[in-house]
């Protein structure tokens, strides 16, 4: 199956680019001499849960670290194409990486608080970037943070306590409310329930669920039923291209390309 | 259920496991064994070099000789006094010779203190020279040590009345080197050892931080950084003695820095600790995980903070233990010093860092090298101090590293 002759996906209307949170057109990642990411044009829409899934080393974590620009601590990686984040292109217009990462956050595959307190956790983003001017200002940022991200009632009386010492789902909670601390337009999630037990699961997509009244979200995955539960937009990737998008309903009930029927029915991945 | 085969093969591994432990379990008793004898001789050697002997006279504070500054004097119409019988002008030297040659500062020291001692008499316990010391303490007999039929003929005639004792030897610990071992001490040399570690620890710790830092957080990995990191791992390997030899050609002869100075010291022990604390830091560095770096870069931390908020403080404690072991091994370090002239013999205590010092490795070569009797327990006792200071150096390894340890 030729994948490269892309149905009409590829095509996205004058309008679809208008009210993109977030569009890349014809992007190519290569590290070093090894393509991983081949001309994958894709919007996003804001407001909205945008699932990303596809066999391993298809190329999405890859795409979603391309989006905040994380790919340029690996030395050997070269982005080709454009992202842009509010029509700004963020490899070209001279944005600097460190306020691009203020305004798209992300969340990582394991949970990875820093070993400090739950507190000092989340009041690191506001910290570096000046965004509270008090002491009670910062408070504040800390406890809505914490409350958005659903946390709140569990830790509240332990505050002072070290982040590392909560559990898994707690963890990944907490580093969901340190990445909305800084207010970010986008937040990008890496598999982060893959580390998580059922229930935490579940506690996180429903977070999911919420933060989208605020946020844009793009989340990598590689459970289908995860994307069709939380997702309102789907790319399916392989090997490196990204084969179809489209409303999450349609792709998994009516998929325009073979290979994405493939993989939602379970007959490769 | 387990056929016989299996039974067999699991015995073989039981037994194989069992063998290893008790091979383990054998070198660290051969090892431990070693480290107690090693102790044992040492401490079984030196510990008598913390007591010296003392002799009690009467010494008659007189107007004439204390004017005239002459305490030798005091000494010595003090022994006359007490053994009158002697008169010949040999015996009398040779009567003095049982005092210490420095024995006349006490008496020195006592006037200053309280010139109204003039003209009176007063019982002073005097510094015995290290030939009794030596046969006090029992290291040699009065027959066969160097001490003459009738010094120790008076010796023994002293120890009836009482006069001779041993007390707890301060010298030791606070004068510096002498050539009479009853007058020398470690003072001069732990003082340039505690200066030669400051200089040393004040320029390997941020150099060999900060290179590691950028080495393992900044540099690119291109063939500059490889050869650089290269050419650390060997400098680790050079032999000390070429660090000293590097030493006396750029800071001496080159730089003209004062010879014997622990400055120059200090300066040559960063050199040689430089690669060990680079290395160690380095590896500390890699040991933070990489999650940790991702998570504070994905919330815009520049490459700065990531490393002084997180890296930095995660790693400190391998830093810290790697830094302060180089610094033990600096501190016990020889060769590369005597190549600056640190061996000299410096009788006083340095005040500063240009002024001449010795070292105590240096200090127990030095002694180790002495022909006197009195200086085999006082090489022992140096090291012992040596070994204490490397003691300390470690815990304190150990409490930092505790205490900066962080779990995630």
């Amino acid at each position: 199956m030729n994948v490269a002759s892309k149905p009409a996906m590829g095509q996205a209307t004058l309008e679809d680019r208008r009210s993109a949170k977030v569009s890349a057109r014809d992007v190519d990642v290569f590290y070093g001499a090894k393509q991983a990411l081949k001309s994958v044009s894709i919007d996003i829409r804001p407001n909205e849960v945008t699932a990303l899934i596809g066999p391993s080393g298809c190329g999405k974590s890859t795409f979603l670290r391309c989006l905040n620009r994380m790919n340029d601590l690996i030395e050997t990686c070269r982005v080709a194409g454009s992202i842009w984040l509010d029509g700004e292109d963020i490899y070209t217009s001279g944005l600097d990486p460190v306020l691009l990462r203020a305004r798209v956050g992300m969340v990582f595959q394991k949970p990875n608080p820093f070993p400090k307190t739950i507190y000092d956790n989340v009041a690191y983003g506001p910290r570096i970037h000046g965004l509270a001017r008090s002491r009670a200002e910062l408070d504040e940022i800390v406890m809505t943070s914490l409350e958005k991200a659903g946390l709140i009632d569990e830790v509240k009386d332990r505050l002072q306590e070290q982040g590392t010492g909560l559990s898994g789902g707690q963890q990944q909670r907490l580093c969901i409310a340190r990445a909305i601390a800084v207010s970010p337009e986008v937040i990008l999630m890496d598999e982060p329930c893959s580390a998580l037990d059922p229930i935490a699961t579940a506690k996180v997509e429903e977070l999911i669920d919420e933060l989208r009244q605020r946020f844009t979200i793009v989340i990598v995955t590689h459970s289908m039923q995860q994307a069709a539960r939380v997702s309102q937009r789907t790319g399916f990737f392989h090997l490196g291209e990204l084969v179809e998008c489209g409303e999450t309903e349609q792709i998994f009930t009516n998929p325009r390309h073979k290979l994405t029927q493939g993989y939602i029915t379970g007959r490769f991945g | 259920m387990i056929d016989e085969r299996t039974a067999r093969r699991l015995a073989r591994r039981h037994a194989a496991e069992r063998r290893f432990k008790l091979y383990g379990m054998a070198s660290v008793a051969v090892a431990l064994a070693f480290l107690v004898a090693l102790l044992v001789t040492i401490v079984g050697k030196g510990y008598t070099a913390f007591a010296q002997t003392e002799i009690a006279v009467e010494v008659s504070f007189d107007a004439g000789p204390v004017k005239e500054g002459d305490f030798a004097g005091l000494v010595k119409s003090a022994l006359a006094a007490r053994f009158p019988e002697v008169t010949a002008r040999n015996d009398k030297r040779e009567l003095f010779g049982l005092i210490s040659s420095g024995a006349d500062r006490v008496l020195r020291d006592m006037v200053q203190d309280d010139p109204g001692l003039v003209g009176q008499k007063r019982v002073v316990t005097l510094l015995a020279s290290d030939d009794v010391d030596m046969v006090v303490k029992g290291h040699v007999t009065a027959q066969s040590g160097r001490l003459t039929a009738p010094q120790a003929e008076w010796l023994a005639s002293l120890r009836q009345t009482g006069a001779v004792s041993l007390g707890f030897n301060t010298t030791f610990f606070t004068a510096g080197d002498s050539r009479e071992p009853e007058l020398a001490g470690v003072g001069g040399a732990v003082v340039g050892s505690l200066f030669a570690m400051v200089v040393t620890l004040c320029l390997a710790f941020p150099l060999g931080v900060s290179t590691a830092v950028y080495l393992e957080e900044f540099a690119p990995k291109n063939r500059w950084t490889e050869l650089i990191e290269v050419n650390i791992n060997n400098l680790a390997a050079v032999p000390s003695i070429v660090f000293g030899l590097l030493g006396l050609a750029l800071f001496l002869n080159f730089l003209n820095m004062p010879r014997s100075a622990p400055l120059v010291g200090g300066l040559v022990l960063t050199l040689m600790s430089l690669p060990v604390i680079i290395i160690a830091s380095r590896a500390a560095l890699k040991a933070v995980p990489p999650s940790i770096r991702e998570a504070a870069r994905g919330l815009g931390a520049s490459r700065l903070q990531v490393v002084t908020h997180h890296v930095l403080p995660l790693a400190m404690p391998g830093i810290l233990t790697g830094t302060i072991i180089a610094t033990a091994h600096a501190i016990g370090e020889t060769a590369p010093l005597l190549m600056i002239g640190m061996v000299a013999f410096i009788v006083d205590i340095p005040a500063g860092f240009l002024d001449p010092a010795t070292v105590l490795p240096v200090q127990v070569y030095l002694w180790a090298d002495s022909p006197e009797r009195a200086f085999v327990e006082r090489t022992s006792a140096a090291i012992m101090i040596l070994l204490a200071f490397l003691a300390v150096m470690n815990l304190l390894a150990i409490v930092l590293r505790k205490k900066f340890e962080r779990r995630w």
